[in-house]
């Protein structure tokens, strides 16, 4: 028996509680007078008495399953030769591999006598274990039936408590979203003060060149790094700025279009299509954007003079605008739907036509769902990554030409963390503090939006 | 889109009701069994100096016919008030005056409907200037997002009534002033609109059409959203009113006909079935169904 099998059975002997619950109450309903006089509907005691079984047997089966391993590799590696022990801990790992590998596959040619001995050991280890899990689980889980059973009366308040017992579920659901959050932001925090420790914060944020390179020896050619982040953000700005310029306006307008003035026949067609568009895969875009848009543009520029080159932060811009435009358009058209039709009659009442209204009453009033949409749309375009690789390309130039080719953060932390790297070297540290800027640059964002909407919340009501 | 579903929702709300009345004998009964009862309209629909003439008229929702054949006159510098049970089509007929019902796809109005010697529903007739002169006040108090002097100001604004700020000024303090709000809001003109209490929010809807400088203004139960207090303050208001405007009014509340208007219309199940005399409409209705409207028998 594993672990998972003990779980099961265990879920399903908790089901079981469930009618064991329901039963016993019945009988005390019975024995009270009828169903009437109990506290609670019958299948609150059923809950009851399964959340109470559950809970604890669960927390226990977690519990062990966290500690022991731990416990029991420990207690093998002290009975180990003191040669073994005398070892570096990288080594010591792998002898223990080999000895869990001849506990679950048997022995093979090479293994020494005494990790054959330790195998052993550990299997029965093992057994034992989890024979002493089974006991404890079940005599757990009698001890609280028994309790429950004993102290459960016709005026036990089942519905409270399972209602709190409902509560504290979905505050644990609520705070995995959180914790995880949490547990990424200090990941990153922690690797990027070591980044910090090597190249110093006022350099990264300030340098106006960036070229990760760390010499392997000092004697190396070109070996010297520069991590200024500076033209990083700046063509992520440049990026986001060219896509923000196609999608907003086009955004907004096909939200209106769609809220104002399309026959729902219309609108029940053309929106799903629209929103088609935020379902592609942005490596789809990516290479439309490489190999029909760039080149298209570089040719265009080359018939009126200009040159282009064949990656440019215009061709990435211009496919990454149209792919968040379904973004904005979805969420304006949303928040211009919500505005009240009043507001709409009180405007035509006055005799204004349907654009004025539009303009004048239905934007303004729809105003901080528009911009919480556009903040969206610009967190998306600034966090895009596969476009910007392929249409874009790699070369880190601090420019303001949107012909030119540029790169992003993002795509800087994807080149750095690509392929085999060294975990200590700041080139690959600086991936982290990347990304931290662009975690704390995407929450600021993230907050205007918030101080915006809450500023116009109360506008129309 | 609420607003589009309403009169549609209200018919059938009223078709249910005649269906329960099969089961148990009730108000609704008699008002199914009355529906044979209305003939032509009785009293004085026709007015003296009509400012508005209405002959004939038909409205439709999709197949559904919401308006029987309605003629009636709005006289000039008169208050008219609509009565009658939920869903007979006051308001729909209301809404046609300034063609407010443009904004439901599915509704259409035939007949003849003339503000003075404007074809309001004529195929060329553009609804701006229509509105300009027919203002509207709903139900709910809509105010715009925006500051009171913005919401009242910008009827003038989107009509190009004024070439500079003074005359606006002066637009938006007279308005405010003839809707008795200007003591109330002199200080916090550029406060939003939205922050008044219901009442007052009323009010500066009411501002807000007359700033047009309307000649006849249309008023859909503007006060079943408000406290007893301020359906004072409004009433009194509609009276002020009347010496400059025509004032058309649906209302729910029978004293409210009574106290503001000149003549009462009362409507029934899409027909128009007596306009007299406000007193006499209160005191010696002319056909059964208005009295057993006002004395409560349904409704």
């Amino acid at each position: 028996m594993d672990f998972s099998q003990i779980f099961m059975v265990m879920a399903a002997t908790i089901a079981m509680t469930f009618f064991l619950g329901r039963f016993r109450a019945l009988k005390l309903g019975q024995a009270a007078g009828g169903r009437k006089s109990l506290n609670s509907l019958p299948a609150y005691y059923g809950s009851l008495m399964a959340m109470w079984c559950g809970i604890p047997c669960f927390i226990l089966l977690a519990l062990w399953m966290a500690f022991d391993d731990v416990i029991i590799s420990q207690a093998i590696m002290q009975e180990l030769p003191q040669a073994v022990l005398a070892l570096p801990d990288s080594e010591r790992g792998l002898i223990f591999n080999m000895i869990s590998n001849i506990a679950e596959n048997g022995a093979r040619a090479g293994a020494e006598p005494y990790m054959v001995t330790a195998a052993e050991r550990l299997q029965s280890l093992r057994e034992t274990s989890q024979l002493i899990l089974i006991a404890c689980l079940a005599s757990l889980f009698l001890i609280i039936m028994v309790v429950i059973w004993a102290r459960m009366s016709a005026q036990t308040r089942a519905r409270v408590q399972v209602e709190n017992g409902f509560k504290w579920l979905l505050l644990i659901c609520a705070s995995i979203a959180i914790f995880t959050t949490a547990g990424i932001v200090f990941s990153v925090l922690f690797e990027s003060i070591r980044f910090f420790q090597s190249v110093p914060i006022t350099e990264f944020l300030f340098g106006m060149e960036w070229s990760p390179q760390m010499a392997i020896r000092s004697d190396q050619v070109g070996g010297s790094g520069a991590f200024g982040a500076v033209p990083l953000f700046a063509g992520t700005l440049l990026i986001s700025l060219i896509a923000m310029i196609i999608a907003v306006p086009a955004g907004l307008m096909a939200a209106i279009y769609l809220s104002e003035y399309a026959r729902p026949a219309v609108r029940s067609t053309v929106k799903p299509l629209l929103e088609v568009l935020a379902g592609i895969p942005t490596v789809v875009y990516g290479f439309f954007a490489a190999l029909t848009v760039a080149p298209f543009i570089r040719d265009t520029g080359g018939l009126i003079g200009l040159s282009v080159s064949s990656e440019s932060a215009l061709a990435a811009g211009l496919v990454m605008g149209i792919m968040i435009i379904p973004f904005v358009s979805s969420l304006s058209d949303d928040v211009i739907n919500a505005v009240p039709q009043s507001l709409r009659d009180g405007a035509y009442g006055l005799g204004a036509t349907r654009s004025e209204t539009i303009k004048q009453v239905v934007i303004p009033a729809a105003l901080p769902g528009i911009v919480g949409g556009i903040l969206l749309a610009v967190s998306r375009a600034i966090g895009e990554t596969m476009i910007v690789v392929m249409a874009a390309g790699l070369a880190a130039n601090l420019t303001a030409n949107p012909l030119d080719s540029v790169t992003t953060v993002t795509v800087q932390i994807v080149t750095l963390l690509v392929g085999d790297q060294e975990f200590n070297s700041p080139k690959t540290l600086s991936a982290f503090a990347l990304g931290l800027m662009l975690f704390t640059i995407t929450l600021v964002l993230n907050y205007i939006a918030l101080l915006v909407v809450k500023k116009y919340r109360e506008q129309y009501e | 889109m609420q607003a589009v579903n309403t009169p549609i929702q209200e018919n059938e709300k009223l078709n249910a009701n005649t269906n329960e009345a099969e089961r148990k004998p009730s108000g609704a009964e008699q008002m199914n069994d009355s529906a044979a009862k209305v003939g032509k309209t009785v009293g004085k629909p026709f007015a003296k100096h009509p400012k508005m003439t209405m002959r004939n008229v038909d409205v439709f929702y999709g197949d559904k016919q919401a308006i029987h054949d309605v003629s009636l006159d709005i006289g000039k510098n008169e208050v008219v008030a609509m009565i009658g049970p939920s869903g007979c089509g006051k308001s729909t007929f209301l809404r046609c005056l300034n063609r407010m019902n443009d904004t439901i796809e599915i509704c259409k109005v035939s007949g003849e409907i003339k503000l003075e010697e404007l074809d309001v529903y004529h195929p060329k007739q553009d609804v701006v200037p229509l509105r300009a002169r027919v203002g509207i006040v709903f139900q709910k108090p809509n105010p715009f997002p925006k500051s009171i002097y913005d919401n009242v100001a910008y009827g003038p604004r989107i009509h190009g009534l004024v070439e500079r700020k003074t005359d606006l000024d002066e637009i938006v303090e007279n308005s405010l002033r003839r809707a008795s709000l200007w003591e109330e809001v002199k200080d916090r003109l550029h406060a939003p609109g939205t922050g008044l209490s219901g009442g007052q929010q009323q009010r500066l809807c009411i501002a807000r059409t007359i700033a047009v400088s309307p000649e006849v203004i249309l008023m859909d139960e503007p006060c079943s959203a408000l406290d007893p207090i301020a359906t004072a303050k409004i009433e009194e208001l509609i009276t002020e009113l009347s010496e400059k405007f025509t004032i058309a009014i649906v209302t729910h509340s029978m004293q409210q006909a009574a106290r503001v208007s000149h003549r009462t219309a009362y409507f029934h199940m899409g027909k128009l079935v007596e306009v007299n005399d406000t007193k006499r409409v209160f005191t010696n209705p002319e056909h059964e169904l208005t009295e057993a409207y006002i004395t409560g028998r349904f409704g």
